[in-house]
């Protein structure tokens, strides 16, 4: 049993939000840890480090609905190159964003010039109402970055989107190209991270194309 | 042959500038390893003082350079010459800092003629103005100079002062890592908040009849202007490393408490760097001094952002201080009154185990020279937006971070 305030079990919670962040995330959704409730390690010898989790999650855009969650974090011994394993049950519904959705890809199927922008939020922490969509839906695609690089002895967070460019596609996803900043927690480093992701209402997030500075 | 004409060219425009005019901003897009490493030898030539917002690393990134207005021209013909594109990102920088200072200044106008604008960030210039005005227009409220930065920016500080002897004290800092914008404006904000309620507010009032307050809100002002004109991301002072491209020291890992011990880095480059020595960077030497030789302070108070944390001694060692069991039971409480404003929680405990483990740090220096009451904050938010917290949380932050600070001074 490990006390949830502490960062063993905090960093293996962020892990299993951020791949939830992923999973069920978009440009209507973002998933945050509203509270960690418990936490249990586990030692599984020649394997590595499994924490048990019970999180409380919620919707930023829908604050007076919670979700409760349990998740599985595995982080595997030896080859920290490997991402950890991480399983996840939510229990109950999230809000639809169907609407939102659908509104938001037809919007930026319409337009005619690809759409560009720079440093989201801004220095003052300020995000353009028109542009909080693509600001989720890179929060959402970093949960993919931050579980894909985590290891026990590291927590990653976006710190902000310095540049997002939409590409066109023929088929029916929307694509944007980002440059984002990854903030490292224990060694406070500010990472740049180029990262490709497609999106359609029906299908989620992906990320497809991903690359970040060499050495860190 | 060509490479090396064009190099001297650039070693011969090389100059020292202050201000941004005719600056230019290049946005440089490598297609291969080789154009990295040209750009990667260029970020070598010191002497071109070019400032790289975004590194050479790899083909994939975009590389955003400022440069100095004398190398522009040899700059970009050497790109030219490699056959590497770029775009102009920013034509003038100085025309681009004039419009926002002239946004700035629209608003600022606005501000003086009603009042200070507590709910939004300001420029170093604005909140040094702020402490003239607090200190003129309450008596005792005094601005004094607790030192100067590497850059020779003083270290104001407002002093709270009802008596005259001098009597047990409490000290608050914040801003000590320049991008962890909500503490400066918090501190401001706090500092208005002690300032109109004596007199009115009980507990205030009580407070400063029986102790002095010292309240640092921008510890590393070199710093807090580089993330204004150059980096909002800048973290450590702006101190030169010999030997290095690097600039900074991470002043949180630059005191006198386990330094160079395991949580902090020994390169120039890192954001944890603890600098060559402890103390070596003056905005550190000033405050440890200042504390020194006052020789009576009680309590020891930091704010830092972001994650949500109340934290107390130790970072540099994993073993509990003796007054583990008042520490972890008076930040509890502290929590619980941060927690009563707008139910933001805050998780309690030593540094060492709650965020990681970091020597050299403020609270255990100040912890080991004997102030009990040594505690850090770290306030919101958990990593949404993270260092930039909009504007519009910097009074609610404040609001929750005034309780929990309350909470402690009253047990002091």
């Amino acid at each position: 049993e490990l006390s949830p305030g502490r960062f063993p079990a905090g960093r293996a919670a962020a892990v299993a939000v951020a791949m939830l962040r992923y999973r069920r995330g978009g440009p209507a959704r973002a998933l945050r840890l509203r509270e960690l409730r418990r936490a249990r390690a586990q030692d599984i010898k020649d394997v590595g480090h499994k924490y048990y989790l019970e999180l409380e999650l919620e919707d930023v855009l829908d604050k007076n609905r919670t979700v409760n969650c349990t998740a599985e974090v595995l982080y595997h011994l030896g080859n920290k190159n490997i991402a950890p394993d991480v399983q996840f049950t939510l229990e109950g519904e999230l809000k639809s964003t169907e609407e939102a959705d659908h509104l938001f890809y037809t919007r930026i199927r319409s337009l005619e010039k690809e759409l560009v922008a720079e440093n989201i939020p801004d220095s003052h922490g300020h995000v353009p109402p028109e542009l909080e969509p693509l600001h989720l839906l890179a929060w959402a695609a970093s949960g993919y970055l931050v579980w894909q690089n985590s290891t026990e002895n590291t927590q990653l967070q976006l710190a902000q989107i310095k540049h997002v460019k939409q590409v066109k596609r023929s088929d029916k996803y929307l694509q944007f190209d980002y440059v984002v900043l990854l903030h490292k927690m224990v060694s406070q480093e500010i990472i740049p991270w180029e990262m490709t992701v497609l999106w359609h209402p029906r299908d989620g997030v992906q990320v497809t194309r991903d690359s970040c500075q060499p050495g860190h | 042959m060509r490479l090396v004409l064009i190099l001297s060219a650039l070693l011969g425009a090389s100059l020292g500038l202050e201000t941004f005019v005719g600056h230019q901003v290049l946005r440089i897009k490598t297609k291969n390893e080789e154009e990295v490493k040209q750009l990667q030898f260029l970020e070598s030539l010191e002497h071109l003082e070019l400032d790289f917002w975004i590194n050479p690393s790899a083909p994939a990134l975009p590389v955003d350079v400022r440069i100095p207005a004398v190398s522009v021209q040899s700059v970009k013909a050497f790109l030219e010459s490699q056959g590497i594109e770029y775009s102009i990102l920013i034509e003038d920088l100085q025309e681009v800092l004039d419009k926002e200072k002239q946004d700035m200044a629209e608003s600022a106008q606005r501000e003086r003629s009603t009042s200070f604008d507590f709910g939004s960030y300001h420029t170093l210039d604005d909140i040094n103005a702020e402490l003239d005005h607090l200190a003129s227009e309450y008596s005792f409220v005094e601005k004094i100079q607790i030192g100067e930065s590497y850059e020779k920016r003083p270290l104001y500080a407002l002093k709270f002062s009802t008596g005259r002897s001098k009597r047990p004290a409490i000290w608050l800092d914040a801003g000590i890592h320049s991008r962890e914008w909500v503490t400066q404006a918090s501190a401001l904000w706090i500092a208005n908040q002690i300032a109109s309620g004596y007199g009115t507010d009980s507990f205030i009032t009580s407070l400063l009849d029986k102790m002095d307050l010292f309240l640092l809100p921008v510890a590393n002002p070199d710093g807090f202007v580089y993330t204004h004109t150059s980096n909002r991301m800048w973290r450590k002072t702006r101190s030169k490393n010999a030997g290095s491209v690097c600039y900074g020291v991470d002043p949180n890992r630059n005191w006198d408490a386990g330094f160079g011990g395991p949580g902090a880095s020994s390169r120039p480059c890192s954001e944890s760097y603890h600098g060559p020595s402890a103390n070596s960077e003056v905005e550190v030497k000033s405050v440890a001094d200042f504390i020194t030789n006052h020789g009576n302070f009680k309590a020891f108070l930091t704010l830092h952002s972001y994650s949500q944390l109340l934290m107390y001694p130790y970072g540099y060692k994993c073993t509990r201080p003796d007054d583990y069991a008042e520490l972890e039971s008076l930040g509890r409480a502290a929590a619980n009154a941060i927690k009563s404003v707008y139910g933001t929680t805050f998780q309690v405990g030593p540094i060492c185990t709650t965020i990681y483990q970091a020597s050299g740090g403020s609270i255990d220096w100040a912890y080991d020279s004997g102030i009990k009451y040594s505690f850090a904050f770290e306030l919101r938010d958990t990593g949404r937006y993270g260092f930039l917290l909009p504007a519009n949380q910097i009074i609610p932050t404040a609001t929750e971070t005034w309780m929990g600070l309350k909470r402690i001074m009253e047990h002091v």
